[in-house]
This record gives C-alpha cells, sequence and structure tokens, in this order.
C-alpha cells in the first residue's frame, strides 16, 4: 500500500484526501438491526450519543441508498441468505461493520442455527466487540472505520479498474 | 417455598370427578410443588380439554410444552410427552396436563378447542416431529421449511450436523 | 372497480417490523385481506443451549430473549428455578428485585413508546421516548454495570444491594419522568392525526383477545383485568398499592394509554418499594453448583409485554433436562391477522406496533 501511493501523483494524493474526507464524514448507514445489538445501534442514533455528529444519522431503509452495513445482532442460519442478498444490493463503494459478539463469531450461542460470525458470507471492514457493545463502543468502532476509509484510495480504483481495494 | 401457591389442590376433587367420567382416560391426579398435573391416554385428551374449558372455565391454554424421553423412558415407555398448561381467568388457578405420545403415533389437535395452540403445536412438530392430527396448517414455525431433523430431540447435536450455511 | 389482489412481503429487513420479522400480506387496493407472519429469522436455539448450561448459566441467556427488558426474563426464570428448588428469597432481595422489574417495564414501555410513535411518523417523540429512557438505564448501569442485557437478578436473590446514595438517585430519576410524559401526551393524546390513525384501528374484542391468548397491555386494553401481578403475586407485589389500568375498545389507541398508565403505576411501586425497603440479606443462600432433584413446575410474571413464564424439569443434575419458556410475544403475534383484517395496509404497521413485540423473545 505504501509504496503504492507512493508512486502516485500529487493531484491524485490530494483529490484522494478529499474523496474520503466526503466519504467518511457522510455515511450513510443501512442498519441491519436483527436483535439485542439493534437496540443499542438505535441508542446510538438517539439524541444522547448522538451518531449525527458524525454524519450519519440518515438510517436507511433500503440498501440501495446506503454505504455502511451495520450488522447488529444475530444473524441465523435462515437470515443468512437475506444478509447475503442486501450485501450485494449496496452498491460501490460500501463498508461493512460487524457489531457485537454474534456478528463476528456466533457470540453466546453455537447452536444449529446461527451463523458462527457474519465473515463468513459478507467481508467486514470493522469488528465492534460487546454484548451489547455500548454506543460508546458503537461510536469508537465507526471512528475506526472513518480511519480506514482516510487510508483508502479511491481514485486508483477509478484509474484502474482492475485495482482491489484490499480489506 | 414459592410466593404464593396458585394452583390450589382444591381442585382435586372436581378433578376426581372428571376421572369418573372419562373412565379409563383419566390415569392419575397428583400435585407436587403447588402444580396439579393430570396424566391422560391420547384418545382423552381432546373430550377432557373440552370438559375443561366449556364447564370448569379454564379459558386459556397457556402453553404446549413436549418433553423428549429418549433417556428416562424404559421399556415400552412412550418417545414423547406432550404437557398443555391450563389457566383459568378470572382466578387463575392451573392445570397441566400430561399425554404420553410415541414417536409414530399422532395426537389430536387442541385447535378446535383453543385457538392459541395453533402457533405452540408448528412449534412441538418443528422441534420434536410430534404430529397434531387435525391442526389447521402444521408446518415448521422456527426452522427453514427444508431443514432436515428436529432439532429439540435428545439425539439431535447441539451444532447442529450439516454446518448450516 | 375489479377485485384485485396483491400479494405483498414485508420484511424480514424492514424499519418497521420490531426486527427479523417477515409478514405475508394479501391486499384488496388498499384493505388487508390477510397476514401470515413467518418467524423464526431470530431462532438462536436457545431451549436446546440451555439444556447443555448449569441452572446459573442459564440466567444472563435469558436476558437476550427479550431484549428490552430483560431483567424481567431473568426474574421469571429465577423464581421458577426457585419454586423447583425450594429456595426462599429473603424479603429485602424481593423489595429490591420489585424496584428493578417495574423500573425494566418504565424502560421497555418508553422504548416502546418511541417506536410506535416513530412508525406512525411522529419521529421527534422516538427522541424524547429513548432520552427518558437513558435516564433509567443509568440506573442499571450503576446498579450492575450493563445498560441492556443486564443480568440484574441471580438465583436467590440480587447480586448488590440498593444502597440510601443509589435510591436517591432513582427518586431523582423518577421525579424527572412524569414531567418527560406530560410533553410526549401534550403532542400525541389528542393530537387529531395521531387519533385518525389510531382510535378505532385493529381493534380486538374480549372474548377474541382471550381465545387468541393475547395477555399483558392488549388484553388490558380490551377491558380485562388480567395482571399476574395482581392474579398471582410473587416477589411480594401484594405488598404494594397499585391499579391495574385498562382499556375499553382494544384498539390501539386503548393499548397506548394503558401502556402510558402503567408508566405512572410503575412509578408508584418503585416509591413504595424503596420507601418500606426492609433490612435483610440481598440473597438467599445458594450452592455454588446448584443441584435440583427431580421434579418439574410452571410459573408466570407480568412481564412488559404480557404473561412470561418458564417450565422447568430438573433431573437431579446441575442442568436442567428441559426448560421451556412461554413467550408472551410468540402468542400476541398469533392474533396480528384477526387484528389486520379490514383495516388499511398502512395501518399495520401501527398495529404491529400496538402489540409491541420482540423477535428475540418469538424465536427464542
Amino acid at each position: 500500500m505504501t509504496e503504492a501511493s507512493g508512486k502516485q501523483p500529487f493531484l491524485l494524493t490530494r483529490a484522494d484526501a478529499f474523496i474520503t474526507w466526503a466519504q467518511k464524514n457522510s455515511l450513510w448507514p443501512f442498519g441491519s438491526g436483527l436483535a439485542c445489538c439493534a437496540i443499542e445501534m438505535i441508542a446510538t442514533a438517539a439524541a444522547r450519543f448522538d451518531i449525527a455528529r458524525f454524519g450519519m444519522e440518515l438510517f436507511r431503509a433500503s440498501p440501495r441508498q446506503a454505504d455502511l452495513f451495520i450488522v447488529a445482532g444475530t444473524v441465523t442460519n435462515k437470515m443468512a441468505p437475506v444478509i447475503r442478498r442486501l450485501w450485494d444490493q449496496m452498491p460501490d463503494p460500501k463498508w461493512a461493520l460487524a457489531m457485537g459478539n454474534c456478528a463476528i463469531g456466533g457470540g453466546p450461542f453455537p447452536t444449529y442455527s446461527v451463523l458462527q460470525g457474519v465473515d463468513k458470507i459478507i467481508p467486514v471492514d470493522v469488528y465492534v466487540a460487546g454484548c451489547p457493545p455500548t454506543p460508546q463502543g458503537l461510536i469508537h468502532g465507526l471512528m475506526i472505520l472513518q480511519e480506514k476509509i482516510g487510508r483508502s484510495h479511491p481514485t486508483k480504483e477509478l484509474l484502474d479498474p482492475d485495482a482491489r481495494r484490499s480489506r | 417455598m414459592p410466593d404464593a401457591a396458585a394452583d390450589r389442590p382444591e381442585l382435586r376433587p372436581a378433578l376426581d370427578a372428571l376421572a369418573a367420567r372419562f373412565p379409563g382416560e383419566v390415569l392419575s391426579v397428583d400435585v407436587d410443588k403447588g402444580d396439579l398435573t393430570v396424566r391422560l391416554g391420547k384418545a382423552g385428551l381432546i373430550p377432557v380439554l373440552r370438559a375443561l374449558k366449556e364447564e370448569a372455565g379454564f379459558n386459556a391454554l397457556e402453553d404446549v410444552i413436549v418433553l423428549d424421553n429418549l433417556r428416562t423412558a424404559g421399556e415400552g415407555g412412550k418417545r414423547f410427552t406432550v404437557l398443555y398448561q391450563l389457566c383459568r381467568f378470572p382466578g387463575a388457578d392451573r392445570v397441566r396436563l400430561a399425554v404420553d405420545v410415541g414417536e409414530d403415533e399422532g395426537l389430536d389437535s387442541a385447535v378446535p378447542v383453543y385457538r392459541s395452540a395453533d402457533w405452540a403445536e408448528r412449534e412441538a412438530f418443528d422441534m420434536f416431529g410430534v404430529r397434531f392430527e387435525g391442526h389447521p396448517g402444521l408446518r415448521r414455525i422456527y426452522m427453514p421449511e427444508d431443514f432436515e431433523g428436529h432439532p429439540l430431540r435428545k439425539d439431535f447435536p447441539l451444532e447442529g450436523r450439516d454446518g448450516g450455511v | 372497480m375489479a377485485f384485485k389482489e396483491i400479494d405483498l412481503n414485508m420484511g424480514p429487513q424492514h424499519p418497521s417490523t420490531h426486527g427479523v420479522l417477515r409478514l405475508k400480506l394479501a391486499v384488496d387496493n388498499e384493505v388487508v385481506l390477510s397476514v401470515e407472519p413467518v418467524i423464526g429469522y431470530l431462532h438462536r436455539g436457545m431451549e436446546k443451549l440451555w439444556e447443555s448450561l448449569t441452572y446459573t448459566q442459564v440466567v444472563p441467556l435469558t436476558d437476550r430473549l427479550d431484549y428490552l427488558a430483560s431483567l424481567s426474563n431473568n426474574l421469571g426464570y429465577v423464581l421458577t428455578v426457585e419454586k423447583l428448588a425450594g429456595i426462599e428469597v429473603p424479603r429485602r432481595a424481593r423489595y429490591i428485585r420489585v424496584v428493578l422489574a417495574e423500573l425494566q417495564r418504565l424502560a421497555s414501555h418508553l422504548a416502546w413508546l418511541g417506536f410506535q410513535a416513530n412508525d406512525i411518523g411522529a419521529m421527534s417523540v422516538l427522541l424524547y421516548g429513548f432520552e427518558a429512557r437513558e435516564t433509567v438505564l443509568d440506573i442499571f448501569e450503576e446498579y450492575c454495570g450493563a445498560r441492556l442485557t443486564i443480568h440484574g437478578i441471580r438465583i436467590g436473590g440480587v447480586p448488590h444491594d440498593l444502597d440510601a446514595a443509589l435510591a436517591a438517585r432513582i427518586r431523582k430519576v423518577l421525579d424527572g419522568i412524569p414531567k418527560r410524559l406530560a410533553d410526549i401526551r401534550a403532542l400525541l393524546d389528542d393530537n387529531r392525526i395521531w387519533k385518525q390513525r389510531t382510535v378505532g384501528i385493529g381493534r380486538i374484542a374480549a372474548g377474541d383477545a382471550i381465545a387468541y391468548g393475547l395477555t399483558g397491555p392488549g388484553l388490558r386494553a380490551c377491558g380485562l383485568a388480567w395482571d399476574m401481578r395482581k392474579d398471582i403475586p410473587y416477589s411480594s407485589y401484594d405488598e404494594f398499592d397499585f391499579d391495574v389500568p385498562l382499556g375499553r375498545n382494544g384498539d390501539v389507541y386503548d393499548r397506548y394509554l394503558v401502556r402510558l398508565e402503567e408508566i405512572c403505576q410503575s412509578i408508584r411501586i418503585v416509591r413504595q418499594a424503596l420507601d418500606g425497603l426492609p433490612e435483610g440479606e440481598t440473597s438467599a443462600k445458594v450452592p455454588r453448583v446448584l443441584k435440583v432433584a427431580p421434579a418439574e413446575v410452571f410459573h408466570t410474571i407480568e412481564a412488559p409485554k404480557g404473561v412470561l413464564g418458564f417450565y422447568i424439569k430438573s433431573n437431579g443434575t446441575d442442568k436442567p433436562e428441559r426448560v421451556k419458556m412461554k413467550s408472551p410475544s410468540f402468542i400476541n403475534l398469533q392474533s396480528l391477522e384477526h387484528m389486520c383484517k379490514g383495516n388499511l395496509f398502512s395501518d399495520v404497521v401501527g398495529i404491529l406496533g400496538s402489540l409491541d413485540i420482540v423477535l428475540g423473545e418469538i424465536d427464542k
């Protein structure tokens, strides 16, 4: 990653900085509120913790309008194809955040019906641990995601369609 | 000691009278830890439910619970015990009916008597494989339609069989 | 005009289905003909998992059932274990349990209020309700460290004592709730739009409600005074003075009023419990490895969503043979079709909100 950016022209790195600044400060979450974590996600969006400070208050109901997939809660085997289809319906650029122990690795449910981690079906950028994570924890995870977005190189993908953004 | 013994043993005489009305079907009536349990034969289930609802005023079927006796039933014991938890409102008296049923046997559906038995019986079918004859639409309720096996049976592993997705 | 039946699918991903619920609707233009709920998208295999855990290990998992009212689930389960094992809980612990359970009812109803209003369109009430709820969650966090999945009631009693400082802070929170509630009521109670969306919508008659097994505020909105805290009192509820609010018409508006009044009654109960908190132990002596002789019991409590029941069968070991949970939301959801038939399709969301279901509890 570093030697690639070393070879990038100055204008493109400035364009990258501007584009990533815009992206990370206006993420539109697609809140896939599945279980208990969904309540803490809503509490984060509510008045006390105020996710709007980060530009993320616009929770979209449709995946086609969102760019951040927050998987909040347990993913069951029955729900997994639905989650996969929702992820596929989201347009690029998109990121995924696994919120809570169930989304990370099945949580306290090593059972016949629970998918042991949503990263088995979609690529996850940030993992926020907790059962459920407190709103402060989720916000910390979102800030880490913002830093990750800030390190990415969107112009590289625009100019070179074969370049894959490494996750 | 429970906070309040809601299940009054005074119901016992009423249930003994029931035993007289359905000879051979009411197998036993006992009280333990404040709970009243009536063991029935399969054929007596619906008539007893109807009698309890229409004459004794037990207007609520609170739950249908299935027990898997795989490890506890002796020779000739039936695989499943199906429990019907009834409640009477107002007054809040409780009675539990217990019916033994084998693995390949069916049980009459309680839906014609208690509408709230609908999903409870579907759950019993999904989790244990107990069939209810006369149910308006017996099919799985929790697991996907194409799932194989009945998860709450004692011989079904906790982690599942095929690795899921 | 030609009759045209359309099949609509709502969920499992939907902002207003209160979780992963799928509704298969059949509508004639805008009028609902039938509603078939499809559940199981959050089935986590809890009952099977509990059979491989000890009685004590099951308690934190019960938090994840009705995750908006975790202390109620804890209470329902531990009371059943105590009935099974013959454990007597000290009076001080019972009073603290009542304080916690009623504060939990407050928090649950405030969350419901926010969601119900948001679904119908009054979005600011979501923020007001959640802010009021945060003040209560602060108490839980101070008591035992968690906001949502609290595990604050254990077998035999409660984990921590309720000292005078915490009691004073609880009283302060209780002083603040009525004003916030009054603000919300001023926005909604006599609001013409709110009433058009809720009065006469989703009606269910008392007889049908009992037939479907409906319990909780939904049943009380039909005029039937069935509340386990009064009918089969547990945890010293018979020592407190409170009313059971009733409705008349069994519609969405009456369910809304009943829950609002229940918030006021919960505040009343907590104040009495704090004022009369007896001296004593906060927990009975429970062996570290709790083995229970073979027996079976069924016990219920009045959770915020309805009558929550647990059936436990023990087999002499430290793990239960079978635990079955009677979920109020599971049974309440069965009456959704009855309530929705004949109403407009856009009322389905309002009716579903008024049932106050939680998928964690329905799917187990």
